[in-house]
């Protein structure tokens, strides 16, 4: 076999996404099944950028209420206090209480902002046609999937603490207006991964390989 | 072309079952034999294409097994409870998803009950099914069909996840009042292990490859016998 690469579908293959086999479609024709699972097949996951860039836009846009509005409201004797993510980052620090702060920061404010700012990334480079750092861009949509998930710390932070802290007239803590948006960022950005085909960014490299061969 | 994939039109499978496609870079490859343990990895992409594990069926069996019961265990029990000036309070796992439903954040609860109570109740009883399916021969096709759920049950059950916040909660509460860890705390912890053991144990192939096919391939010729491998 010769050092040149070549892809499934340059070879008019297609891989099932969930039981791996090999087939040829039916000449003609584009989408059949897999003749295993019985999967819908296609060459690559259908409007894979215009699905990945609609959940992204839907993360970014609820970025903004998620870190403005209070995720927590406690009531005390004293009054009521509302506090953001970021003031509950804050309040954690603490001599003591800086590790769990970090992880709050990290998890909550980090590596939203990170998915969305990598996703888009991914998605502008595939779209240019880019052939460069391929590799690099496949370890950073992977870690972007490996890493979603943590974002979902704060959400049950809040559910946790105003399920149990619920001593009235003492102290109650409430969930704030805030945490819908949070909650919709974490699951919209985990929505685009899964849209996005890491396929798309090899694509561009294959078929200059395909040329100069 | 027709957006409507007719029920009866199937793909060709490719005659030689080594020859596979990276599913992060759809670059063209033979699959080499394994030994125990070993994997093989992309050489464009760097993913794992596949690691050859021992004797996975029975292994993942006895692991959906015991996270089943720990499960149970985990969603009965208090997860945490506190007291401060003479008064107590606990809570379970369900309980703090109903206390978003029942104070305006109903969409928010939802989201809780589904990634820290249904996936992982999902994603042990499709491992539950697709192990003691594949044990059939050929392993029936509703096995492929739990098969194609399982993933999306593992990326929505955040177990893991939901015993950091907890914990995060813990030491926030602990701060005005005293905090008094449940048992479903540790068996969360305990389910954690299992769950992640039980997924490294299991191994896909083995039930593609006993899985009774969609469309049987012996018209054309190509593969007949190899499906039938360990029948």
């Amino acid at each position: 076999m010769a050092a040149r690469a070549l892809t499934a579908m340059q070879q008019g293959l297609q891989g099932c996404e969930t039981c791996g086999l090999l087939s040829h479609p039916a000449p003609g024709e584009e989408e059949g099944r897999c003749p295993r699972c019985g999967d819908a097949l296609e060459f690559r996951k259908r409007a894979s950028i215009q699905r990945a860039w609609a959940f992204l836009v839907a993360a970014a846009i609820c970025y903004v209420p998620a870190n403005v509005l209070p995720v927590l409201t406690t009531t005390t004797a004293a009054g009521t206090d509302s506090d953001t993510i970021l003031q509950g980052v804050v309040l954690l620090w603490s001599p003591t209480g800086w590790p769990l702060s970090l992880i709050v920061l990290v998890a909550s404010i980090m590596i939203p902002s990170a998915k969305i700012l990598a996703l888009g990334y991914l998605l502008l480079a595939v779209q240019r046609g880019s052939a460069k750092s391929n590799e690099q861009r496949t370890r950073l949509y992977r870690t972007v999937e490996f890493i979603g998930r943590w974002s979902m710390v704060d959400v049950f932070v809040d559910t946790f603490t105003a399920a149990l802290v619920q001593l009235q007239p003492l102290m109650s803590v409430e969930p704030g207006p805030g945490l819908i948006f949070f909650a919709a960022v974490v699951v919209l950005t985990m929505l685009a991964v899964e849209a996005f085909d890491p396929r798309l960014i090899w694509d561009a490299a294959s078929a200059m390989e395909a040329q100069n061969a | 072309m027709s957006l409507q994939v007719p029920d009866e039109h199937y793909n060709q499978a490719v005659a030689d079952v080594s020859l596979i496609a990276c599913p992060h870079c759809d670059l063209l490859q033979r699959l080499p034999n394994l030994a125990s343990a070993a994997s093989a990895r992309c050489p464009r992409c760097n993913q794992e294409l596949w690691r050859r594990r021992e004797d996975s069926l029975n292994r993942t069996l006895a692991l959906a097994v015991t996270a089943a019961v720990l499960y149970l265990i985990a969603n009965t029990v208090p997860m945490l409870g506190l007291t401060v000036v003479g008064r107590g309070a606990s809570t379970t796992v369900i309980g703090g998803a109903l206390h978003l439903w029942q104070n305006g954040q109903a969409t928010v609860g939802l989201l809780v009950l589904f990634t820290a109570v249904v996936a992982p109740a999902l994603q042990i009883t499709l491992m539950l099914a697709i192990v003691l399916g594949t044990r059939l021969t050929p392993a029936p096709k509703w096995t492929g069909t739990l098969l194609r759920h399982h993933g999306t049950t593992q990326t929505w059950s955040m177990i893991e996840v939901m015993m950091l916040g907890v914990l995060v909660a813990l030491v926030k509460i602990a701060d005005y009042a005293t905090v008094i860890p449940g048992t479903a705390l540790f068996v969360l912890g305990a389910l954690i292990g299992v769950l992640a053991a039980m997924q490294a144990s299991f191994e896909p192939r083995e039930v593609w490859e006993r899985i009774e096919w969609a469309k049987p391939p012996g018209s054309g010729g190509q593969l007949t016998g190899r499906i039938l491998r360990g029948g």
